[in-house]
């Protein structure tokens, strides 16, 4: 028995952090968002491929490295812990997940090879499936699709696109479309790209498996789910290590700030809100690979417990920061907004956990 | 991530679930007075509680790792088995063995440090149930600043002469025995100045009296000693040490008051009450505000379980950085199961307020019981304040509160 990250996991997370401290320095995030330096996010991408991120879970036939999707988790708090400005989630785990779970022999084939040889880069836009806004929603009929995807996850650089309709059936169209057009969503996080997609006659192919069969999608969120957990786990520590940092520096009435309760035990609670979600996240993504009876519902749990711990600890760890916390200077919102985004995506935790119930009844 | 315990361990499983199938049954001819054991079943074989702590021992089921030659089953410590027989004892419902602090403190203490006199004599009785013990630590001036502790021990011959106070005794009116920390060394610090006493509780000069809690049940008690005289071979570890000796022990206490697992139970059985509860014709399930609710905590619970598998596998596999981990879990622990003991409370509404034999009283009132228990947990054996310290300044390394002068 072993419950833990394997010598493997731990040292390709490292490896990830290592390059992510290197390169998505405090300085460069703050030009890659305020949008003056286009090239280094795609220099950031490209280092991270190199270490060879978009082939984790596609199978070692299709030209990948057949990883559990634990493996996936680690490198996704990594990107958290680094504010990564870079598309992992959309094309290299929820992608993979769904053309996995709902394509044909020759689908699969065709484009997990291909997403393993960086030939094809997926946006993912599930959202609706999960929980329509307004007049949002994508029909499909006469093999092509019509209406709004929100909040479609890495859909800029894109080759292609998964859309869902609303009966979870996943269609694959290539985002260079003429009938296809990619707005930019400005959110707070401006560490990773946010679109909505409008199709017009967009000739589209749908997924074999996924027809009248919620199953693959399930399997594409839940993944997505665990990654986005995972993101906001590692985001969340780096802001207690921050917050901790501080408080044993900064003096004030002659001592560290840190030496009075009222501040020490804002990190204890902090550190005590954090510790369990480890083994959540961790035990979640587990379970999607091997204990298929409780993977839902740890799926949802994750997502849901993780994003409500992390809200409060963005906020805590802001505080300790006093007045600096609240600044450009320091960058501690790149973590705050990266985990505020975290939290919404893939379904916020009212309705996460509404689906948790639904697992058990 | 490897969740599997391997084949020795599915016919060690196998084993102990036709032993739980043949005593679960199991009723005690000593009758439902003795506080720290289950209360057993109806049918099945009679015994009595010494009894059953008997079969349990030779099984190999409590006991497991201490040497036979103390009455235990003389075995490998195997984490793994002690795991599996909790959770078949609970998922059987067949009674455990009884606890108690001598069983989880004084023995482990005893084992550690104690003379070889002191094991022969106390450690058999204890495991057998036929010696049981009460902790004689906090003060009314001494709680949580616990080392500033004043009841005084004082070598006069070959005996220690006690005189003091001390509060919060669990326990006391029923035991044989009382495992104390006393100043035998006025002129020490105050942490080097304590020894760890074994004190008879017929000795003449001791009287109990019982502490009535929020939940209506005496479940502390004062002690007070009034020139108590024992035998001055009766300290554990050596004159002044006595803040090392309880400290190896304290630890154990603090990881082992809320295991999520029985948090779950709880949780597994809340979700049953609302179903079946209704509020204006609809189950309370179906109400989204209180399923919600449900839901948040069931989270909380989950991870807490998946926590403690990483706690597990590290004891397992040394090496594996679990410090905070484990500096977590009476904080975490008993805050969330007194939220969920008042969520069902909540759920209840005004039927979640009936007490003791009231009409209309569900599961026993066991939800309004446990929603007060819990809040004395919270703040019993170092309060959610002091963990927080512990956290921040051992953990996290945060610099410690200046000291007043003198204190």
């Amino acid at each position: 028995m072993y419950f833990g990250l394997s010598e493997e996991q731990s040292f390709f997370q490292d490896n990830v952090k290592k390059y992510l401290e290197e390169h998505a320095t405090i300085d460069n995030i703050k030009h890659i968002t305020s949008g003056d330096e286009k090239n280094l996010s795609a220099e950031i991408h490209q280092g991270l491929l190199n270490l060879g991120i978009n082939g984790l879970l596609i199978p070692e036939e299709f030209g990948g490295l057949g990883l559990d999707l634990l493996f996936a988790a680690v490198v996704s708090e990594a990107l958290g812990s680094g504010v990564g400005p870079t598309p992992f989630i959309a094309p290299y785990v929820m992608a993979p997940t769904a053309i996995k779970h709902a394509g044909s022999k020759s689908q699969q084939e065709n484009y997990l090879s291909k997403i393993a040889a960086n030939e094809y880069r997926f946006g993912v836009g599930f959202s609706e499936f999960i929980g329509k806004r307004n007049d949002a929603g994508i029909t499909f009929s006469d093999n092509a699709l019509n209406g709004r995807a929100m909040f479609v996850l890495d859909a800029n650089d894109a080759t292609h696109l998964l859309l869902a309709d609303e009966k979870g059936q996943i269609f694959i169209v290539d985002a260079k479309s003429t009938n296809i057009e990619i707005v930019k969503l400005t959110t707070v996080d401006k560490t990773r790209q946010y679109s909505e997609v409008i199709c017009e006659n967009l000739e589209a192919e749908l997924l074999e498996n996924s027809l009248d069969s919620e199953n693959p999608i399930n399997q594409a969120i839940d993944a997505g789910r665990i990654m986005l957990a995972a993101d906001s786990l590692g985001a969340s520590q780096i802001m207690i290590d921050k917050a901790v940092d501080y408080a044993k520096e900064r003096k004030q009435f002659g001592r560290a700030i840190g030496s009075f309760q009222a501040v020490k035990h804002m990190c204890a609670e902090m550190a005590a809100d954090l510790e369990p979600c480890f083994a959540l996240v961790w035990h979640a993504a587990h379970c999607h690979d091997h204990s298929p009876a409780e993977a839902r519902l740890m799926a949802c749990h994750a997502k849901a417990h993780v994003s409500e711990m992390s809200k409060g600890i963005a906020k805590k760890a802001t505080e300790v920061h006093g007045g600096m916390g609240f600044t450009d200077l320091l960058g501690l919102h790149y973590w705050f907004k990266r985990i505020g985004l975290n939290r919404q995506i893939l379904g916020s935790p009212e309705l996460v956990r509404e689906e948790a119930y639904k697992t058990q009844v | 991530m490897d969740l599997e315990y391997g084949p020795e361990y599915q016919d060690f499983t196998k084993e102990l679930q036709s032993f739980c199938k043949k005593y679960k049954e199991l009723s005690f001819t000593d009758g439902s007075n003795n506080p720290l054991g289950s209360s057993g079943g109806s049918g099945g074989p009679k015994m009595s509680r010494s009894e059953w702590q008997k079969i349990l021992i030779e099984n190999g089921y409590f006991a497991r790792s201490v040497p036979k030659e103390y009455g235990g089953y003389g075995g490998e410590a195997d984490i793994l088995k002690s795991r599996i027989i909790a959770a078949e004892f609970s998922k059987s419902s067949t009674p455990g063995a009884m606890g108690g602090q001598g069983i989880d403190m004084l023995v482990p203490t005893l084992l550690e440090m104690g003379t070889e006199e002191q094991k022969q004599a106390y450690i058999k009785p204890t495991l057998h149930g036929e010696m049981i013990w009460c902790q004689g630590y906090s003060e009314p001036n001494a709680g949580s600043d616990l080392a500033s502790l004043q009841t005084k021990g004082e070598l006069v011959g070959d005996e220690w002469v006690i005189n003091g106070q001390k509060i919060w005794t669990s326990t006391a009116q029923y035991s044989q025995m009382c495992f104390c920390l006393v100043r035998t060394e006025p002129d020490a610090p105050k942490h080097a100045g304590i020894s760890y006493l074994l004190i008879p509780m017929d000795t003449p000069g001791i009287e109990i009296r019982p502490l009535v809690d929020m939940t209506l049940k005496a479940g502390f008690n004062e002690v007070f000693f009034t020139d108590v005289k024992i035998p001055a071979t009766n300290i554990v570890g050596k004159r002044g040490e006595g803040w090392a000796v309880a400290n190896a022990t304290l630890g154990h206490e603090r990881g082992s008051l809320a295991p999520p697992d029985a948090t779950m139970n709880r949780v597994n059985m809340l979700m049953r009450l609302m179903k079946e509860e209704t509020l204006d014709g609809k189950p309370l399930i179906e109400h989204p505000i209180y399923r919600d609710r449900l839901m948040q905590i069931q989270g909380k619970v989950l991870a807490q379980q998946s926590h403690a598998l990483r706690l597990l596998s590290a004891k397992l596999n040394p090496g594996a950085d679990v410090k905070i981990g484990k500096m977590i879990q009476k904080l975490t622990g008993t805050e969330l199961r007194h939220e969920l003991e008042g969520l069902a409370i909540d759920v209840m509404g005004e039927i979640g307020t009936l007490y003791e034999d009231s009409p209309h009283l569900k599961n026993d009132g066991t939800w309004q019981f446990i929603y007060m228990y819990f809040l004395g947990l919270i703040i019993g054996g170092g309060t959610s304040q002091i963990q927080k310290n512990i956290i921040a300044e051992r953990g996290l390394g945060m610099p410690k509160e200046p000291k007043v002068e003198g204190a």
